[in-house]
């Protein structure tokens, strides 16, 4: 972000700042991610580990998870999606409002994994969009950290296009 | 002689005649009946030996085998802490055995199961729907026939 600064003599504080609105919608946006966690599996485990203290995503503004899709912005797909639930995951995503992102946080929801039969849905690009696969069995917290700040990044450089006067 | 000895000893001698298999395989007792016998059988074991627990109700597919089912039902008696292994055998023409309903609640959600991935018929089970699988899956998952890479998505895939 390319912030250019006038700071009024000795009270040291910004005035006004002057940005490009997509560049500060952006940078606002990128450090507001809601989670919405669909946990099903055992990747579970790395997301409450990657979650809570020692890695702690909340340092990223991604760690408040909101459990009504209406509320959150970032839908952490975690763990193995059957045929069973993919109805229900495409709901849960057509619930959520725009803007929105998706994670497929494992190799279980980024391809299906190690499953391939009658239950499991190989890959949860088949039904929704996906903006990033976090691949690992399960991933380690640095890979998803990781992953978050890429996410981060591409959400800084996109496009906020204003729709009907609101951002 | 302890009694997780002596329980599978007595079951024997009382069944081995009547039984088409009856063994100790793998320190647990085996049985194998005609699938008349089925339930006489479970009822003996359940008010003569105090088997009081059905833990599960599964098949082996057996293909080219006639008859080509095995249903396997395994017993356990919370009083003496012994298992049974019970077998029977159907054909794939005709692949239904008598319900354990009457005798074990438990067998109602077991043969459920049994008849979503094998399709065993029970007949007295009046309550077959699946209970993993969902409405309008073709075929029963767990047969050797069915391909492996087989999907049947409920949600219609993205172009």
């Amino acid at each position: 972000m390319s912030v250019e600064a006038r700071t009024v003599q000795n009270r040291g504080a910004f005035e006004y700042l002057t940005t490009k609105k997509d560049e500060f919608v952006g940078w606002a946006r990128k450090f507001s991610l809601f989670p919405y966690p669909f946990v099903t599996a055992c990747c579970a485990m790395e997301f409450m580990s990657v979650s809570s203290t020692l890695y702690d995503t909340d340092r990223f503004g991604a760690a408040l998870p909101r459990f009504s899709p209406r509320q959150s912005d970032l839908l952490m797909v975690v763990g193995t999606i059957t045929h069973k639930q993919a109805p229900v995951l495409r709901r849960v995503y057509e619930q959520m409002c725009e803007p929105k992102w998706v994670i497929a946080f494992g190799v279980c929801a980024t391809s299906g994994g190690f499953y391939q039969n009658y239950a499991t849905l190989q890959g949860i690009d088949r039904i929704i969009p996906v903006d990033l696969y976090i691949p690992g069995c399960p991933p380690r917290p640095e890979m998803v950290i990781d992953g978050i700040m890429k996410l981060q990044d591409r959400i800084a450089h996109d496009s906020h296009p204003i729709i009907q006067g609101t951002f | 002689m302890n009694v997780a000895e002596a329980l599978p000893q007595r079951v024997l001698a009382r069944w081995s005649s009547l039984a088409q298999e009856a063994a100790i395989a793998h320190g647990t007792l085996a049985l194998r009946v005609a699938p008349e016998r089925l339930v006489e059988l479970a009822s003996s074991l359940k008010l003569e030996f105090g088997f009081d627990l059905l833990l599960d109700v599964t098949g082996v597919d057996w293909p080219g085998r006639d008859p080509r089912f095995d249903v396997v039902y395994h017993f356990y008696s919370t009083r003496d802490f012994v298992r049974t292994r019970l077998k029977t055998r159907v054909p794939e023409c005709e692949p239904a055995v008598d319900s354990l309903t009457a005798l074990y609640n438990s067998a109602r959600f077991a043969e459920r199961e049994c008849h979503d991935m094998f399709g065993i018929e029970f007949r007295g089970n009046a309550d077959l729907r699946p209970i993993l699988l969902y409405e309008g899956f073709v075929g029963h998952p767990l047969r050797k026939d069915y391909p492996k890479q087989r999907e049947q998505p409920l949600v219609s895939y993205r172009k």
